[in-house]
């Protein structure tokens, strides 16, 4: 082997390895243990009582509320995976295929650009768009196809929307990268045994794709899941995400226990998705 | 070579989700020179009475200079702890390396609201007070994963050999790492501090969880955004915006054109 | 099935470099032609042109006497072995093989069958539910190989396939090529920058050099009347001496070297007619140089030469020769296994002048 293992090489090299070490157990590791412990006790009054119980996950399970913005995370998270994954990936095939290999760069770049956006302004600019008084209801109002505002703000669609144009953006970039990955051989191969573009497509591109696209749609999958400025911005107050019922768990009352338990029941969703994925991928391997 | 057909259909809907994505940020930019006191249509007159707002906000131009600090400092800190783990665990043969790398990789795959739940009842318990140190701390660890990651794949077998032909001519390992390795891998060291800079830079729940009074630039705009729809937002935003795409325009020409020529 | 290959002048420049210039070829059915010529001659630009990868800039391709140059590879008569293979990871060896026929809308169970038959005939029928990724290298290629034929084609195109495979393994496969080639009938057309692959497998070489053919003919031919220097160069090792015509008189001709006179006859100047005073360069190759024979009507003993340095090579010791003539000239010879030659020695210095070969000089 090429590594070195003598004995002052290997103190050395704690020397090297040891504040990283150091600084993600203190920082990532204990405050997680923090939060699950924190997770097991209560709010009484303004302290927290540690029982050491699961009331704040059977009380998940117990109150719809709770529930509910699981299920609407969810619906509105698959949604815009689904969505966000089929309008990208046609792009990302136009740039990769069909537009000049010395524009691709410059075409890619601009289908990002809004990326350099905060993201707190992106979601706001769709405000700007979708508000009663923004640019399509404006628009809509003076071309005189409607005679009053669309409420197109302040709903589940509305964060759709706002979640598919950050993701459209994402996912262009991660299937480009796959696309041009692949090498042109195949494309070739495939059209010598006599495959149109269509068939060649479906046959051979879409499949060795698959992989990277399924990575993609789970990093999707769990920005999405766990993002809270977009539904809190666009998403009105009507179907609240898990997110903003954690938040508001410790914005208005403090509680932290329950934005613990519910945090960590999200980074099960999480973990479960991604199992799945995993699971998967070897399949698919194998 | 391609039918006509197929062409025009490629072109319209390249067209449509173009416009699709720049629509917003077009209102934006479009609406921050609103001359009116709604940055919403009609639009009126061009002004850049938002953006002489948007200077005079102490507060906004306070913060601003909070994120460039907290970014630059954090980034810093996790670039230096990820290529010092990153050496070690790739040049040395260590006990248990592959639970280490898990280890430090491991925040990059736990959600940010978590990391900053966390962070706070810790330094709750700590007694510790929220304040901008609190935030670089939650973005060191939010960072540090991703400079290691980076660093690590980066280095590889050849660069081992250069470092060996150091060795032999020489020089103790902390000559070695400074003059030839971190060199070498400067490259992917930029890259990895850019990032780092752009993800703490636009960071949010962190930011807003673990900061009191000196916020940065993205819980300072969800305060103006909490009080209705303001003119200024938009300039900020167009304001972060166009400084950002400028930024990446000369970073283009000068960076990545040298880097390969045509 | 099989056709012949008519390729009318074609040209094609990238950006303004010009990678071929004007070349024409003819190709019998059922010949397996070699494109040699090292990196960027364009053997491989003119090898993706008749695949109807690329478009040629100018000229044509006829393929059994049809005009192809337009037409694109899915309906050429071909198909192409890739230098990388390019089998489809995520199909099993038998779907790869039977891609083709799925795609001339051959029914599951039939083209099933012929994928195997295929497999078959490159001895992976047994690996027909594997994928690719768990073969090695000379069996993905063997598998290319069968795909590539699955489909009938009168055109077999194979672009330097053999370049991944270590010695032994490709010695195999040229065997294996040839063979399948002479069973089948297809034409062949290879790209290859190793001339002993050319030569073990070709039944005419195309020699390419910057764009344009250097040479052409059967292996012998090209080896031992080289067309042009860059070919006799190409081929092997040789020594390129030059000299002047003295005499020119029916049967022989004599030409004045700086490490001796030669008596050629007119065979030997390819290219030209020997005329006096014309420079010429000699071409002998280091198997023409002895040391002293039996025979020596047929060969020109020159002057002596000591043995700068030698090496054995298993068939033969590969000798530096310093002529007594020119001493500072180095020959390469290739002298018999069974010599007895040491270092600093002086031996004869003895040419085969019958297989001496003198083309114009640069």
């Amino acid at each position: 082997m090429s590594m070195d293992s003598d004995h002052s090489s290997v103190r050395k090299a704690w020397y090297f390895v040891t504040p990283a070490i150091a600084w993600t157990i203190a920082f990532f590791v204990i405050p997680f243990a923090f939060m699950v412990s924190v997770s097991l006790a209560s709010r009484v009054g303004r302290q927290i009582v540690y029982s050491w119980d699961l009331n704040n996950y059977i009380d998940f399970f117990s109150k719809s509320y709770y529930l509910k913005g699981l299920f609407v995370s969810l619906e509105i998270t698959v949604l815009v995976t689904i969505i966000s994954t089929l309008l990208a990936y046609p792009l990302a095939w136009i740039i990769a295929e069909r537009v000049p290999k010395k524009w691709q760069r410059i075409a890619l770049i601009m289908a990002i650009l809004p990326f350099w956006t905060s993201y707190v302004v992106r979601s706001y600019s769709w405000l700007l768009v979708l508000s009663t008084n923004g640019v399509i209801n404006n628009s809509l109002l003076q071309i005189g196809i409607i005679s009053e505002p669309l409420p197109l703000a302040n709903t589940t669609t509305a964060t759709v929307i706002g979640f598919v144009h950050f993701f459209v953006m994402l996912l262009t970039l991660t299937i480009y990268s796959n696309l041009i990955q692949l090498s042109p051989n195949y494309k070739r191969a495939s059209a010598d045994l006599g495959a149109n573009a269509f068939q060649t497509f479906w046959h051979v591109i879409l499949p060795l794709t698959l992989p990277g696209i399924m990575v993609g749609a789970f990093l999707t999958f769990v920005l999405c899941i766990g993002d809270y400025i977009t539904p809190q911005i666009l998403g009105g107050n009507n179907e609240l995400t898990l997110p903003q019922i954690i938040m508001m768990q410790l914005g208005r009352r403090a509680d932290i226990p329950t934005a613990a338990a519910l945090s960590i029941i999200l980074m099960g969703v999480v973990t479960v998705a991604y199992l799945f994925c995993l699971r998967w991928l070897k399949m698919e391997r194998a | 070579m391609y039918s006509r057909l197929s062409n025009i259909f490629c072109g319209t809907y390249f067209i449509a989700i173009y416009g699709f994505i720049f629509l917003p940020v077009a209102v934006l930019v479009l609406y921050s020179f609103q001359d009116g006191s709604l940055p919403i249509p009609p639009f009126n007159g061009v002004t850049f009475k938002w953006y002489a707002a948007v200077f005079a906000d102490t507060k906004l131009m306070s913060a601003l200079g909070n994120s460039l600090i907290v970014a630059v400092f954090s980034s810093i800190i996790a670039c230096l702890l990820g290529f010092c783990a990153a050496y070690g665990l790739s040049r040395y043969r260590l006990p248990g390396s592959a639970f280490q790398r898990v280890l430090i990789t491991a925040p990059m795959t736990v959600s940010y609201l978590i990391i900053a739940l966390g962070l706070l009842v810790l330094f709750n318990w700590m007694g510790i007070r929220l304040s901008l140190w609190t935030v670089g701390v939650g973005h060191v660890v939010i960072n540090l994963p991703l400079c290691f990651a980076i660093i690590y794949a980066s280095m590889g077998d050849h660069q081992k050999n250069i470092e060996r032909a150091a060795r032999d001519l020489g020089a103790n390992n902390f000559q070695v790492m400074l003059l030839i390795t971190a060199p070498m891998l400067m490259p992917s060291i930029l890259a990895a501090l850019f990032l780092s800079i752009t993800f703490s830079w636009d960071e949010f729940i962190i930011s807003f969880l673990l900061s009191r009074f000196d916020v940065t630039l993205p819980v300072e705009i969800w305060s103006l955004l909490r009080s209705g729809l303001n003119p200024k937002t938009n300039a900020i935003g167009s304001l972060v915006f166009l400084l950002s795409v400028g930024l990446l325009i000369i970073l283009e020409i000068f960076v990545f054109r040298q880097r390969s020529p045509k | 099935m099989t056709a012949n290959v008519s390729l009318l002048k074609l040209s094609k420049s990238f950006n303004s470099v010009a990678a071929l210039k004007e070349v024409s070829l003819e190709i019998d059915a059922g010949e397996f032609i070699v494109l040699l010529g090292p990196s960027g001659c364009g053997k491989s630009t003119l090898l993706s042109i008749i695949g109807g990868f690329l478009s040629a800039s100018s000229g044509k391709v006829l393929i059994g006497g049809k005009d192809m140059t337009s037409v694109p590879p899915s309906i050429r008569p071909t198909t192409t072995m890739f230098q990388d293979y390019a089998l489809f990871p995520h199909m099993s060896l038998r779907d790869n093989v039977a891609f083709g026929l799925r795609m001339r809308k051959v029914g599951r169970k039939e083209r099933n069958q012929k994928a195997d038959t295929f497999l078959d005939m490159v001895g992976l029928k047994a690996s027909a539910n594997r994928k690719p990724h768990e073969l090695s290298g000379g069996q993905r290629q063997r598998v290319a190989l069968a795909r590539a034929l699955s489909v009938n084609p009168d055109l077999l195109l194979l672009d330097e396939p053999l370049g991944a495979l270590d010695m032994k393994l490709r010695r195999q496969m040229q065997d294996e090529l040839k063979a399948i080639q002479k069973e089948i009938g297809t034409t062949f057309i290879h790209v290859t920058h190793d001339q002993e692959e050319a030569m073990a497998i070709a039944d005419r070489i195309v020699v390419m050099n910057q764009g344009v053919i250097e040479g052409l003919g059967k292996p012998s031919d090209i080896y031992m009347r080289p067309q042009s220097l860059f070919s006799a160069g190409f081929m092997g090792e040789v020594n390129l001496i030059n000299g002047i015509v003295t005499t020119v008189n029916g049967q022989q001709c004599n030409i004045k070297t700086q490490i001796g006179s030669f008596n050629l006859s007119p065979d030997a100047f390819v290219n030209s007619d020997p005329q006096v005073g014309h420079e010429v360069t000699l071409c002998i190759r280091p198997e023409q140089i002895s040391t002293g024979s039996n025979d020596a009507s047929k060969l020109t003993t020159l002057s002596q030469a000591k043995v700068v340095s030698s090496a054995f090579f298993g068939t033969h010791f590969r000798c530096l020769l310093a002529p007594d003539f020119a001493p500072e000239f180095r020959l390469i010879a290739h002298l018999p296994q069974s010599s007895e030659i040491t270092q600093g020695s002086v031996v004869n210095l003895v040419i085969d002048s019958a297989n001496v070969t003198a083309l114009p000089s640069a």
